[in-house]
């Protein structure tokens, strides 16, 4: 049976689940129930629009990838609109930065750079209403509030519902520095609020980007060099053809594209096709050669990111020295929803359903491939099935771009879990090597931190003064420990294996490295590692307010019972600070199992606690899978694993208690993402050395 | 090759070659995309569908040995008591990007189905066949458990 799906019906459902259209076809919409024109709406800003049946639709501007966005930067509008809640539809926008400013979605960036734009976007719309009202009752401004959707004249105790309001406060001007709210007077930000996204999500409606259908569309996968920098040679697409439902095989920059009837005949098309590589010149790389290369860097020079006094001379003083060396792998992104993208080049237009962190980048990418302005492309903001830093690049969208207009119809290109895996833009490797310094006392007076990494912005053509990339220190030189004699380095070790932002990008290699050999120095010194960072923490009181609460909760010091053992770090990624504290005992293998996880986070005001507390939850799966068993190995200039028998996740019989708590703060918000992540393998690392008796320094620790 | 399917009590042709998944028939030929790709292998779960009431990776059912079993997708479970499942996990708010949940809930309601009030070893052996990269796996536990308590009312 085929579907009759119209491109009106495809457009209504590939909308956000449930909660309606994009607005070019919203209006019209309305315009037909109520039978002539547009209804007045007041719309002040990009943001916002409020009708005269009192709803109110907030668009989302940011990607939704599981981190809850499209809940709450809404609910940041609608506390300083003073909206009904229950009142609030919420719709995805489209690419538009010159409307929406910057949509990248990453860096836990979301909340924290939207919060003053919205706020000011909801508080212009409720000066408007109240302007409005104090208008046409007469009355003064002032002597006005407003509460859950209504403007309220105190002295009277007259009521106006926002909708009766709207064609008059169209016509106001918009302030420029609306008043914004005082925080004690919240009721929306700081609750924790259900998803907006969730029904959906439990019902099979919710559309992500491999939902993407529209009428005539062809599914397409693609054949690439298995061998990183490796080039399409030749290839013959009589065999593939003869499968049935394959309609086209055309290059594209990525390689073969097959394009077919359904997803099912392109893979099997796929399969026989004829294809022949020139691997290039990296066709012999290995893992193992890759880390000798980096131990041999680690010896020659560095470029410096941090020098506080001499510390070659303390280190020379010094009555005991430590020096060890953490080393951890590439890692795959492995989002759930394989990389995907749907386009339509058409007479002069181009149209894409992209699960994208990056839209404007995905647009630009569009549009040079499609030979028009950017603004002539159509960028459709998907739900996307995990991003993780994965869908901050626009590769997939380059292969169904290429492949649409190659064939003429839309296509949506998916890759296969092997394609996703093996074709990834990994977490970069890194080796680290730590000395530190003691006095007669005891007491840390010399630390030294040199990275060994790729950088991922040279690696892709980025410019990086004096060598350094700072980002790939990120994590390591803003070390919060008072050590007098500190110096941190760095050296670029790029490599052919192409690398990306993988959740918390450096912060995961860093955060591993400082926080295990703090431990290390702790077990050298006899200080317990709590009290060890508590005494370096005086003047990072962010911190310390962190490792003093997971502490607490964690029942640090208390006894365990037989065979467990706790490991405890502490990290600050993202403008968020984290402390973890995991529980672990190791099975009579010697495999460990991580019992219990106690997590403190400070990230400022929490605009969603429930929402905050998932993200960390989150954060620690995902670092936990990597810590345990995540490692991404070359061979022959190609990634060794193919799905997730061979790149093993962590799964629900593995699942520990994670227990969240938020530091209360009035600061502004910062960032979720990402900062639960970096402190969860040095975590279970430190508890896995205390089992074993052995420092772990490797990561996987399952290697 | 044409194929008569029963899917959420409705029924379907659909013509295609024996071999293709069950998955690919669902989300391709019949637009029902709320059954995910996630692994083409059985290894993640996120395909999950029910077959007379047991739970399948879809993406390793061949369409030709389907047969006349009713087939089961997420768009059709609240039609079955897997309705108490979606309500559990709204109320303990599971999802996060929410790819992998449709096969999460269908694998929760079929183990509901055989065990009303499953033991966590119970959960632990239903549930490990399917991978979520979120993190929901405690919150689907506190779901389960939830759904079950509801349907000792």
């Amino acid at each position: 049976m085929k579907t009759g799906l119209t491109r009106r019906d495809f457009l209504q459902t590939s909308a956000l689940g449930g909660a309606g259209l994009v607005i070019a076809f919203y209006l019209p919409a309305k315009a037909e129930l109520h039978g002539q024109g547009a209804p007045p709406s007041f719309q002040p800003n990009a943001w916002l629009q409020i009708d005269p049946e009192d709803n109110v639709t907030i668009w989302v501007g940011k990607s939704e990838m599981g981190q809850g966005v499209r809940t709450s930067l809404p609910m940041i509008v609608a506390e300083e609109l003073d909206a009904d809640w229950t009142r609030v539809r919420v719709e995805p926008a489209l690419a538009d930065s010159r409307k929406y400013g910057n949509q990248l979605t990453g860096g836990s960036t979301s909340v924290r750079t939207s919060w003053e734009p919205l706020r000011k976007a909801g508080a212009q719309a409720r000066a408007m209403l109240i302007a409005a009202v104090a208008q046409s009752w007469g009355v003064a401004p002032n002597s006005c509030r407003t509460e859950s959707g209504s403007v309220i004249h105190e002295p009277s105790g007259r009521r106006a519902g926002y909708g009766s309001l709207v064609e008059a406060a169209a016509k106001l001007p918009v302030p420029e520095k609306p008043p914004l709210k005082n925080a004690r007077d919240f009721r929306i930000v700081g609750q924790s609020l259900p998803r907006l996204d969730i029904p959906g999500k439990v019902d099979g409606s919710a559309r992500f980007g491999i939902d993407a259908r529209a009428p005539g569309m062809l599914f397409a996968v693609v054949a690439r060099c298995p061998v990183f920098g490796g080039k399409l040679a030749h290839f013959d697409a009589t065999r593939a053809k003869t499968v049935k439902g394959v309609r086209a095989v055309t290059p594209i920059t990525s390689g073969v594209a097959v394009v077919a009837d359904s997803t099912w005949a392109a893979m099997e098309g796929r399969k026989a096709l004829d294809v022949t590589w020139n691997e290039g010149p990296h066709a012999a790389l290995t893992s193992a050669e890759i880390s000798r290369r980096f131990a041999r860097l680690a010896a020659g020079p560095a470029a410096v990111a941090r020098e506080d006094r001499a510390v070659d001379a303390a280190l020379k003083r010094a009555a005991r020295t430590l020096e060890a060396v953490y080393e951890v792998p590439f890692l795959a992104h492995a989002t759930m929803e394989p990389m995907n993208a749907t386009a339509y080049v058409h007479r002069g237009s181009c149209e894409v359903w992209a699960p994208t962190q990056f839209p404007s980048l995905a647009q630009q990418v569009a549009a040079k491939i499609a030979g028009l302005p950017p603004e002539k492309v159509t960028v459709h903001i998907t739900l996307l099935g995990g991003g993780f830093g994965r869908r901050a690049e626009a590769d997939y969208v380059t292969d169904a771009v290429e492949a649409s207009k190659a064939v003429g119809a839309p296509v949506q290109v998916l890759w296969t879990r092997e394609d996703d895996m093996q074709h990834d833009v990994y977490r970069p490797a890194s080796y680290h090597v730590l000395r530190a310094g003691l006095d007669a006392d005891g007491r840390l007076i010399a630390w030294t931190h040199r990275v060994v990494a790729p950088s991922i912005g040279a690696q892709r053509g980025e410019k990086v003064e004096g060598g350094l990339d700072t980002s790939a220190v990120d994590g390591a030189a803003d070390l919060p420990y008072a050590i007098p004699n500190l110096r941190v380095d760095y050296v670029m070790a790029n490599t052919a294996v192409p690398t990306g932002y993988w959740r918390s990008v450096y912060a995961s290699q860093t955060a591993f490295a400082n926080e295990c050999f703090l431990d290390e120095i702790a077990a050298v010194a006899g200080k317990d590692p709590v009290e060890l960072r508590r005494a370096l923490l005086n003047k990072s009181p962010h911190h310390k307010a962190v490792l003093e609460l997971v502490a607490e909760k964690s029942g640090w010091g208390q006894p365990l019972p037989a065979g467990r053992f706790r490991g405890l770090a502490v990290h600050k990624s993202f403008h968020s600070f984290v402390g973890e504290v995991a529980e672990v005992s190791l099975e009579k293998d010697g495999t460990p199992r991580v019992h219990r996880v106690v997590c403190a986070i400070d990230c400022g005001l929490p605009v969603n606690p429930a929402g905050v507390a998932s993200q960390m939850q989150s954060g620690i799966v995902y670092g936990l899978s990597a810590a345990l068993r995540g490692k991404i190995t070359i061979s022959k200039g190609r990634v060794q694993q193919n799905n997730f028998d061979d790149y093993q996740v962590l799964r629900f019989d593995e699942m520990p208690q994670v227990e969240v708590y938020i530091v209360p703060s009035s600061e502004p918000p910062t960032g979720t993402g990402e900062p639960g992540l970096p402190p969860i393998a040095p975590a279970v690392a430190n508890a896995v050395s205390a089992a074993r008796g052995q420092r772990v320094r490797k990561l996987p620790i399952l290697a | 090759m044409s194929f008569s399917l029963t899917i959420n009590d409705k029924p379907y042709t659909v013509d295609a070659h024996p071999d293709t998944p069950l998955l690919w028939v669902l989300r391709d030929h019949l637009n029902l995309t709320g059954t995910k790709y996630g692994c083409g292998q059985g290894l993640c779960g996120a395909c999950t569908i029910h077959l007379d009431g047991e739970s399948a990776r879809s993406c390793q059912t061949p369409v030709a040995t389907v047969g006349n079993r009713k087939v089961t997708t997420i768009e059709g479970l609240a039609a079955t008591l897997g309705h108490r499942v979606q309500q559990a996990w709204i109320a303990e708010q599971v999802p996060q990007c929410g790819y992998c949940q449709s096969g999460q809930i269908m694998e929760a309601a079929a183990l509901l189905a055989k065990h009303p009030r499953p033991t966590p070893q119970q959960m632990d052996e239903a549930m490990s066949g399917l991978i979520c990269r979120c993190g929901s796996y405690q919150a689907i536990r506190l779901a389960i458990s939830r759904a079950a308590a509801g349907g000792a009312q």
